[in-house]
């Protein structure tokens, strides 16, 4: 067993720097393992991430950015490339980037500039990109996030760990295409050409597919939390595109493969790690890895070679003539007589900052000393945190009834109906009462999902009908559930003698075997503590 | 100083009004010896084929091939000028802040006119043909008798 070690450690598997011991991670390697029987492979994972802006208008122009509007109509003349147009720049994206760029620790470039990618595709109207390429919006910075690992027969184990990026610039989407093979063309929708999109590279950091998307999660969570990107994967709002490698120990990164265009968590586990193995594949059967770009089928599980890759990719980057260089300014260094409509002020984006997902992490694993796992998962849904605080709020209700009732049968309510905890119309007071029943253990566990999603198409009923009803209050009668044990013992010769044996081997009381008919003859609904209370001293005295 | 000058010389080309005290009221040029410049490498036929890729232009023909390399021999004057201790030019308009717009819905809406512009439509999309324009595998008179 690994001892519990206080504050980082340096982990001997990723060589990564982990707030907490990562037990986890001895689990994590299985996957490597598996695949590759003869020796060990590392597999290193990068991402790009691109990110939509939520501003009401695009980057360079005045047309809109909602999502699934009629066909070319939110185009300008701009986003269509037309001669003579120019780029103006939208101030909300600048201050959405820079927010966020706070947000993950990133270090703001006083002075940003803007680049021309150029490739030929139809959904680049202009032939090319305008980007940040050598002088981007911020640098450095990290995410620290919350991984978990279901471990076979355990509760799951969180961990913090920390992944870098390299940076975080600006730049234009593309419209989207849609292609007709029958008809050998694509059909192109520019009303996406042009919607800001903020790019984050991260270090190679990340080791497997589990890990990105845990990474992903929290990196959408922390957008949410301060409102720069909706985070819609499945509506295109969060794109994930991952390099990766894998190569032995003490060797250097092997050849890397890019994966475009993943959207969904899902999506991201399942073509990295289907990546890596595939990587793996070949290097232990004496291939070696192409470089190139493939995409992922999400009906297969597999990564497939793009169909247009170009070998000799060259996107002749030049500085884009028709945009000055991006100032951000601070208090200090606004220029006299400036217009505070059209500059950027570095402290004034700052205030729009908010208690970021890690920040409530902590807090309220201090506050309320409750682990990783549960503060992970109040933080990670939109309003939970403020139900829990308000229902623990004075110790009106039992914490660790609540952190039950909350985290299964709540958030499972939630997921059954795709709420939002503001949409969902079960009554503050009504799950307060049912947290109460937990506590007095006067209900049947296994009943609370099933009341609470009552409750959620009923908010009418009260908790007190619903359990009268349906008669859901557990069985607490001492001397009820006496007799019910010994009519067990006496009717049922075979339970005897299952008890008999396993109690011979002199590893302490072992009931099992009693508790489930006696359950069974009391419908299910026996407290269970008082039956094992009560079946531990009948059987001290009988065996 | 570099910049300026060079600047200068543009200006002076296309306008007699004196733009900025910076720009100097005549244009001074020295001539450049061309036997100093680099010689212009011959130019393969996969190069041909990969800057045709590029820039979606033929011109794997005599005139195109001519015109290139006289592309090159004009770009390798810069090889000549001193650029030490200079930093490269972006934009004439880098002293200047770069304006900032509200995020407000001005534009869009113009379905019909935006796509007026396109050769071919379908229910209301721009068509185009399918993935990256391939160019065309055959192989140009031209090309053959390059290496």
């Amino acid at each position: 067993m690994a001892a519990v070690r206080k504050g980082p450690v340096v982990c001997k598997f990723c060589e990564r720097l982990h707030r907490s011991y990562p037990q986890a991670h001895l689990l994590q390697r299985r996957l490597i393992s598996d695949t590759a029987s003869s020796s060990e492979w590392k597999s290193v994972v990068g991402l790009e991430i691109h990110a939509q802006i939520a501003t009401s208008s695009k980057l360079f122009s005045g047309a809109a950015t909602k999502f699934g509007e009629p066909i070319n109509s939110q185009v300008s003349p701009f986003d269509a490339a037309l001669p003579g147009t120019l780029p103006v720049l939208n101030k909300e994206c600048v201050k959405a980037g820079i927010l966020t760029a706070l947000a993950l620790g990133c270090t703001v470039n006083r002075m940003s500039k803007f680049d021309r990618k150029h490739y030929f595709y139809a959904d680049l109207p202009a032939g090319y990109q305008i980007t940040q390429q050598r002088q981007p919006l911020a640098h450095s910075g990290h995410v620290d996030y919350v991984h978990y690992r279901s471990m076979k027969g355990q509760t799951d184990t969180a961990e913090t760990r920390s992944c870098r990026l390299i940076q975080l610039q600006l730049e234009q989407d593309s419209g989207k295409s849609l292609h007709d093979a029958e008809d050998q063309q694509s059909l192109i929708d520019l009303n996406r050409a042009g919607v800001g999109l903020m790019e984050l590279v991260t270090q190679p950091d990340l080791t497997d597919g589990e890990d990105a998307a845990s990474f992903v999660k929290e990196l959408q969570l922390i957008l949410r939390t301060i409102g720069t990107c909706d985070g819609k994967m499945q509506e295109g709002s969060l794109r994930v595109d991952a390099n990766i490698s894998v190569h032995k120990p003490g060797e250097p990164f092997g050849v890397r493969t890019e994966v475009k265009n993943i959207n969904s968590f899902r999506n991201v586990s399942k073509a990295i790690d289907f990546e890596i193995q595939r990587q793996v594949k070949i290097l232990e059967s004496g291939g070696s890895v192409e470089n190139e770009t493939r995409s992922f089928d999400a009906e297969t599980n597999e990564t497939v070679p793009m169909r247009d890759k170009e070998k000799l990719l060259d996107y002749r980057f030049m500085p884009e003539p028709n945009l000055p260089p991006l100032y951000v300014y601070n208090n200090e260094s606004v220029p006299p007589g400036a217009d505070t409509d059209r500059i950027v002020v570095l402290e004034k984006v700052r205030e729009g900052l908010r208690e970021l997902p890690g920040e409530k992490r902590q807090r309220i694993q201090e506050q309320y000393s409750i682990p990783l796992r549960s503060a992970s998962l109040l933080v990670s849904e939109e309003g939970l945190l403020e139900v829990f605080e308000e229902l623990v709020k004075d110790g009106a209700h039992d914490m660790k009834s609540v952190l039950r009732v909350l985290l299964h049968d709540y958030l499972g309510v939630l997921r059954k109906h795709d709420y939002t905890v503001a949409q969902c119309p079960i009554k503050m007071d009504a799950i307060g009462d049912v947290c109460d029943l937990v506590a007095a253990q006067e209900i049947i566990p296994a009943s609370v999902y099933k009341m609470m999603c009552e409750l959620a198409e009923k908010p009418e009923l009260s908790v007190k009908e619903i359990v009268d009803r349906d008669n859901l209050r557990l069985i607490q009668d001492r001397k009820l559930i006496e007799q019910v044990i010994f009519e067990v013992l006496e009717s049922e010769p075979k339970v005897l003698k299952k008890l008999r044996k396993a109690n011979s081997k002199g590893n302490g009381l072992v009931l099992k075997p009693l508790l489930g008919p006696v359950q069974q003859r009391l419908d299910q609904r026996g407290n269970h503590v008082i039956i094992t209370e009560i079946a531990q001293e009948i059987l001290k005295k009988m065996l | 100083m570099l910049r300026y000058r060079l600047l200068g010389q543009v200006y002076g080309y296309f306008s007699i009004r004196q733009l900025s005290s910076k720009v100097p009221n005549k244009p001074t040029w020295t001539p450049v010896d061309s036997s100093k410049l680099p010689q212009v490498k011959e130019i393969s036929r996969e190069l041909v084929d990969h800057l045709e890729r590029l820039s979606l232009v033929e011109f794997s023909n005599e005139e195109g091939l001519k015109r290139l390399n006289d592309a090159i021999q004009s770009a390798n004057q810069l090889y000549i000028v001193n650029t030490d201790g200079v930093e490269p030019l972006d934009t004439v308009l880098e002293d200047r802040s770069l304006y900032l717009r509200k995020d407000e819905v001005t534009e869009g809406n113009c379905k019909e006119e935006i796509l007026s512009n396109a050769s071919i439509t379908e229910e209301d999309f721009f068509v185009a043909p399918p993935g990256n324009i391939p160019l065309k595998k055959t192989d140009k008179e031209y090309k053959g008798k390059l290496k």
